[in-house]
């Protein structure tokens, strides 16, 4: 790129031999600053700062809270002292919100990211947005469950973008002084469409997980479902008898907290979380119930090595036994080859076996495959249609 | 010296003007001009957007009856929400314009208290009120006016008290320094040739306050049909407005194409909604109230 001081001489000597008018050097001059300004100054510092390609900072995007906390303490303030460098610790309110984010970004701007699942992993590498780990950088990769690995290499073609971090199970919580363990065994899934708890059923507004539910309440199995409408119409029963969508796990909580519903679907830690707090609230994995994994993805364009690193220390067994004892989550570390704590045994969804065999997942094909219409259609479902 | 001749002068209003023009060109029309141009994308089944001048987004927003009653909903929110603002702000306004208190400027201070409190939680402070175990509720208990707490969260009600507790003080504001402009005299003329103080209300402070009450209605309509956050925090599963589609186009379904359709249709909407009000009443009213 032309220095832009020797343009400005060049200029001023085209002016001063009488070649340019003053008007049009003025002009030019006016351009050279814009340009200046565009590509250079502070828009090529902000550039700098977005590649973040020299590894003095890592940034890494989490869901907050005491996940993010128990980040800070064990895995970022020990590997910023161990290499000098920093982490850049970010937060989101959802992973739709993050993708949205990325997508509007430069490459390298977001480097890692605590995303949901194996769909959202498919997102990414869909959107070209995933990177190719170097498997060798990280040790402790060794340690993590095998079955949450292999979801993923499936979709990458043998490689990783993403190593496994958590697991959880989204299932039924209900108020045990209005329904019974007997009832809720009996009824599973159905008891989100039972008329006897009309406005004190919740539901998250999510559309995955409705139609998961819906698929259970007229006895298909979710991911192979043959009849879709049978499935909407569940989802509107559902709606219709529900008092509310809650959005985040921070609602979930206080409407179960508050007795504002007796019974919904939830996400298995918080759901401890509220039993570690008094409240009488039953949890019943379901025929068919939904589980999941987290993940921590590392977006194409980053710092690999350093990433890697931090990704290492993160596996550390003490960092991911803190995390998952912070979030009430199970780690991906596998328990034939890690010694856990007892009260990461205790947690809801953990299995002991390290398999997951007993967890049914969401198949990333077929929902993926399915994304763009279902989560239109149950935009529309959702609002009453 | 500056030339007394006019046509020297041409160009002064326009670099008077540049700094103002700027800043609307920068924040607003090339941002709007990104979104028209998105809004004739498509987008691919991953979620990734086709460049190009495509029209199914634009069709597809038109004559959808979904969007075009989610439009209506939004309307009709908008415009229930304005309608009780008006009939709530008045007397306050009233107040704070005749009171002889000489510290008047606490009361509007009092008035933009509020604001110093994030919407979100002013919003979320209804669900502590009005909740199955909040403050009206157990008082209804206390006082054996019912056994069970009431359900009163979470539909177009709620909406509508949020929205009210969020728009109230735009409107008072506005009525306030159209009632505080009304030359007094006028009200003592009427009540000498024979008005009642409500004919002189009706006939002489009524009239004359009505840029400020419409300068209210528009600021709390145009808000109110906007709004994302109060739908999703006070309201049911069937009580979204028009905002919440834009977010569920752009954000959940990561539609960017179809969601600058569909925020560009608000906006031409509301575009009209203030091309109305200024045809009829003109803008500067608003100007004063901030000013």
């Amino acid at each position: 790129m032309m220095d832009e001081t020797k343009r400005y001489e060049r200029l001023l000597e085209r002016y001063g031999n009488g070649d340019l008018e003053r008007r049009t050097f003025l002009g030019l001059i006016g351009a050279a600053a814009v340009t200046a300004g565009v590509t250079g100054g502070p828009i090529a510092k902000l550039h700098k700062h977005a590649l973040a390609a020299t590894p003095d900072s890592v940034r890494f995007d989490g869901w907050g809270g005491v996940v993010s906390e128990a980040f800070r303490e064990y895995a970022f303030k020990p590997y910023t002292a161990k290499t000098g460098i920093e982490v850049v610790d970010g937060t989101f309110g959802g992973a739709d919100e993050y993708i949205s984010r990325v997508k509007a970004s430069q490459p390298g701007e977001y480097n890692i990211a605590h995303l949901s699942g194996v769909f959202d992993y498919v997102r990414y590498d869909g959107l070209g947005l995933s990177s190719e780990l170097n498997e060798a950088n990280i040790p402790n990769l060794a340690n993590v469950i095998v079955a949450l690995q292999d979801v993923f290499r499936n979709v990458t073609g043998g490689k990783l973008s993403a190593v496994p971090y958590d697991y959880g199970t989204t299932s039924l919580a209900y108020n045990r002084k209005y329904i019974s363990d007997d009832e809720m065994k009996a009824k599973g899934a159905s008891i989100l469409i039972d008329e006897k708890y009309k406005g004190k059923i919740g539901g998250w507004g999510e559309w995955k997980t409705r139609i998961w539910y819906g698929a259970l309440q007229t006895d298909q199995n979710p991911n192979d479902i043959k009849d879709m409408d049978a499935v909407w119409d569940a989802i509107r029963k559902h709606r219709d008898l529900a008092l509310k969508y809650w959005s985040s796990g921070a609602e979930l909580m206080s409407l179960l907290a508050e007795e504002e519903i007796y019974v919904t679907e939830g996400w298995s830690g918080r759901i401890k979380a509220l039993q570690d707090q008094g409240h009488d609230i039953g949890y019943y994995d379901p025929p068919g119930g939904l589980g999941w994994q987290e993940c921590l993805f590392v977006l194409k364009g980053s710092p690999m090595e350093a990433c890697e690193e931090l990704l290492n220390f993160m596996l550390e067994p003490a960092v991911a036994i803190a995390v998952a004892e912070g979030q009430n989550y199970p780690p991906a570390l596998d328990p034939t080859k890690v010694t856990l704590s007892e009260k990461v045994a205790a947690l809801p969804a953990f299995d002991p076996t390290g398999t997951l065999s007993g967890l049914n997942f969401f198949d990333p094909p077929y929902w993926n495959s399915n994304e763009a219409d279902w989560s239109k259609t149950f935009g529309r479902v959702q609002k009453g249609y | 010296m500056a030339s007394l001749d006019p046509a020297d002068n041409t160009w002064q209003p326009w670099r008077l003007l540049a700094p103002s023009l700027t800043a609307i060109l920068l924040l607003l029309a090339i941002p709007v001009a990104f979104i028209a141009v998105y809004s004739f994308w498509l987008r691919t089944a991953t979620g990734a957007d086709v460049a190009g001048f495509h029209l199914d987004n634009w069709i597809e927003v038109l004559t959808d009856p979904f969007y075009r009653d989610i439009l209506g909903y939004t309307v009709w929110v908008a415009f229930a929400t304005t309608v009780i603002c008006a009939l709530a702000g008045y007397i306050p306004a009233y107040f704070i314009a005749t009171t002889q208190f000489k510290h008047k400027a606490f009361l509007l201070l009092l008035l933009m208290l509020p604001f110093w409190i994030s919407y979100i939680i002013r919003t979320m402070s209804w669900i502590n009120i009005l909740g199955s175990s909040g403050i009206v509720n157990a008082a209804l208990i206390w006082l054996g006016i019912t056994d069970e707490p009431i359900q009163m969260l979470y539909n177009q009600g709620t909406v509508i008290v949020g929205l009210v507790h969020f728009l109230l003080p735009f409107m008072i504001l506005n009525i306030y320094v159209s009632l505080y402009g009304i030359d007094r005299n006028l009200v003592d003329a009427a009540r000498s040739l024979g008005c009642t103080g409500w004919q002189a209300f009706r006939e002489v402070t009524l009239p004359l306050s009505m840029p400020g009450l419409a300068a209210g209605s528009l600021l709390c309509f145009v808000l109110g049909a906007g709004t994302y956050i109060t739908p999703l925090v006070l309201g049911g599963p069937t009580d979204a407005m028009f905002a919440n589609l834009v977010f569920d186009a752009i954000i959940t379904q990561l539609n960017w194409p179809l969601g600058s359709a569909l925020s560009l249709v608000l906006l031409i909407l509301l575009g009209l909604v203030v091309a109305v009000y200024n045809r009829f009443a003109g803008m500067n009213q608003i100007a004063k109230s901030f000013g």
